[in-house]
């Protein structure tokens, strides 16, 4: 491992090559990962946006009919040319996916915010103990755990024995999913308030729980916030347990206990379709979620930044 | 009531506020509650998994884990028969693909971020970095499928198949479609390159500095002082980092079922369609065709359970063993 002997004997000028080649290769690692962000995002932005009108956000599932292809047979029609469907303009709109990823998410965040939130104060503000590092390995454990996993036990714990699958059991998987990242940053926040907060708490005589309800949270709300966000982000953005437990749905649906629609669903449906128009949707759908991953960690980085100084 | 020789009186009220400490104990009680639901979820994921599984457990035993026959539906040539071998190789295929491409480059990375990076480019690199791990892996599978599949048969499947391909068997073509193994462990290896660099650099960065300053004493370059002094205090902590992008690797669902061609075949070359473990359970469980088969699929998700917990205890006990801090007697 220590090849700091051998280096020694050569001469300074071999070394001070290595020395810069080797860092070159860092940098060029930085920069090939740099690559494949920037087209993700490149492609996304440019394809998806032009996926976007009016009808996109208002509009639901239309089946596509392409131009120059009899909807009878499935047969070009003569004279149109092989390549006419890819003319075909996207339409109909994603609007039931909208509204399906907004109310599965925030019911899961409704669940999830006061697991996580009650757990993290259990995490910071009482001492330490190995029962304490024990939860917060669960933590890790559910949010290092395949999110298809989580999928299988909402399918196998509610889907299966409801008979039918439905918004509300989306939720429930998502929320195992939300927990962890909401109770280690309220966590973490917490620990940055300062304690002199809390012994000025107690020297006015107020009892522990409080000074943690009106002092020592309030204090701390704009990070717990943040952690809600980003906590909402990613369960936004989660496929897999949602193919399980709300399996997608064509049209507008309110119903949280019935199938319903989301965006991550419709992309990955979309995508796979061999009508270019709902390739088209796919793009635009990305580019929803994209936005949304982007907006909420841009405003985590800038209220962190704050909170720090 | 009131207690006449008490001074100061004392009420049932006071005395009950004093023995709860002012609602204190109901408040620990309560946090407590909610912290125990969070192991309860982990209970919940590892009985449901397991008792959904009994099934297949009963039929197959350990045998489930290599059989390589996988036909949920009777034909004339195959009997029904689940094995997860198909998928057990083919998660275990893509991740080590993903790990060669994924942990040089993440190490390569955290090094430049923790090391050589000027400051004013580390926090929006940091930032571009964690950025990566953001976003939804079902735009990577997108993105992969729609862009980079054509991209990648052209350009190396291809050219591969028809040199290396001619006398290296799990290399061969012909490539008819661009799903396999070979480019879900690209883009897994893409996913997973965040994990690694954000830990690496974190370890890296909890090095004490008089191991650098030490090393620059003796005359040491840079690279010297990084590859002699510093990335052995955390070697431990690196070798973690890539082992939690390695169960991020086996667990990914969306860009693997997208691009791995979901076939239970078992073929020789890694450019031609295959299954993952989580691909086939996305797949299949949605509309499964018998008790035995759905059992079968949340047998695999409880084998997936089990390995990315074992790789996290390991990799987190890791991690936060280098991360401790100043250990300088311990090297």
């Amino acid at each position: 491992m220590n090849g700091t002997i051998e280096t020694n004997m050569l001469t300074y000028r071999r070394r001070s090559q290595v020395d810069k080649v080797l860092r070159g290769c860092t940098i060029l690692a930085t920069a090939i990962a740099i690559v494949p962000l920037v087209l993700i995002i490149a492609y996304v932005l440019l394809l998806g946006g032009a996926a976007l009108n009016r009808d996109f956000f208002t509009d639901t599932y239309r089946p596509p009919v392409p131009v120059g292809i009899d909807p009878r047979t499935g047969l070009p029609i003569e004279g149109t040319g092989e390549d006419a469907p890819a003319q075909v303009q996207a339409q109909g709109g994603v609007l039931h996916g909208i509204v399906g990823t907004l109310m599965v998410t925030i019911t899961a965040l409704l669940f999830s915010l006061p697991i996580g939130i009650l757990a993290g104060i259990f995490l910071a503000e009482y001492p330490d103990t190995p029962f304490n590092t024990f939860i917060r390995f669960c933590c890790d454990v559910l949010s290092g755990a395949p999110s298809i996993v989580i999928g299988v036990v909402g399918f196998t714990m509610i889907v299966r024995p409801s008979g039918t699958y439905s918004g509300i059991a989306g939720s429930i998987a998502l929320t195992f999913l939300m927990v962890p990242t909401i109770a280690r940053t309220t966590e973490e926040i917490l620990k940055l308030v300062p304690n002199a907060v809390r012994e000025a708490a107690m020297a006015m005589g107020a009892p522990m729980w409080y000074s943690t309800l009106t002092v020592v949270v309030p204090t701390a709300l704009t990070g717990i916030v943040t952690g809600a966000l980003l906590a909402f982000a990613r369960g936004a953005g989660e496929t897999a347990p949602l193919l399980l437990t709300i399996q997608g749905n064509s049209n507008l649906s309110f119903n949280m206990f019935a199938a319903m629609a989301a965006l991550p669903i419709l992309t990955y449906k979309y995508i796979e379709s061999p009508f270019p128009a709902e390739n088209q949707l796919a793009w635009g759908t990305a580019f929803v979620l994209m936005m949304l991953v982007l907006g909420v960690n841009l405003l985590v980085r800038i209220t962190t930044a704050r909170i720090k100084r | 009531m009131a207690d006449a020789k008490a001074v100061p009186r004392i009420t049932a009220s006071s005395r009950w506020a004093r023995q709860t400490r002012h609602g204190d104990v109901f408040f620990w009680l309560l946090t407590l509650f909610f912290a125990l639901v969070i192991i309860g979820l982990v209970v919940v994921v590892g009985v449901v998994t397991y008792n959904g599984s009994a099934e297949a457990r009963a039929a197959y035993g350990w045998s489930f884990l290599w059989g390589t026959d996988w036909n949920p539906i009777e034909t004339e040539l195959y009997p029904v028969s689940f094995g997860a071998w198909p998928a057990i190789r083919g998660t275990l295929l893509s991740s080590l693909i993903a790990l060669i491409l994924a942990a040089p480059t993440g190490v390569a990375i955290g090094i430049f971020l923790s090391e050589l990076c000027p400051l004013r480019l580390r926090q929006p690199l940091g930032f571009m970095v964690e950025l990566l791990a953001a976003i939804p892996s079902v735009i990577y599978g997108l993105w992969g499928v729609a862009v980079f599949a054509n991209w990648f048969n052209n350009w190396v499947a291809n050219p591969i198949a028809n040199t290396a391909g001619q006398f290296v068997p799990w290399l061969s073509g012909p490539i008819a479609v661009s799903r396999g193994l070979a480019i879900t462990g690209t883009i897994l290896a893409i996913m997973i390159l965040p994990t690694v660099s954000a830990i690496t650099r974190d370890v890296l960065q909890a090095v004490p500095n008089h191991q650098r300053e030490a090393m620059f004493s003796l005359g040491a370059t840079r690279w010297e002082v990084i590859w002699g002094a510093v990335v052995p205090y955390a070697r431990a902590g690196i070798v973690g980092g890539i082992m939690l992008g390695l169960g991020r690797a086996l667990g990914e669902t969306m860009a693997a079922t997208m691009l791995v061609g979901n076939s239970t075949r078992i073929e020789q070359s890694i450019f031609m369609p295959a299954t993952t473990a989580a691909a086939l359970i996305a797949s299949e469980l949605p509309n499964s065709v018998s008790l035995i088969h759905e059992s079968s699929l949340i047998a695999l998700a409880l084998a997936l359970f089990g390995i990315t917990l074992l790789l996290n205890v390991i990799a987190r006990y890791l991690v936060w063993q280098t991360a401790r801090g100043p250990a300088g007697e311990k090297v």
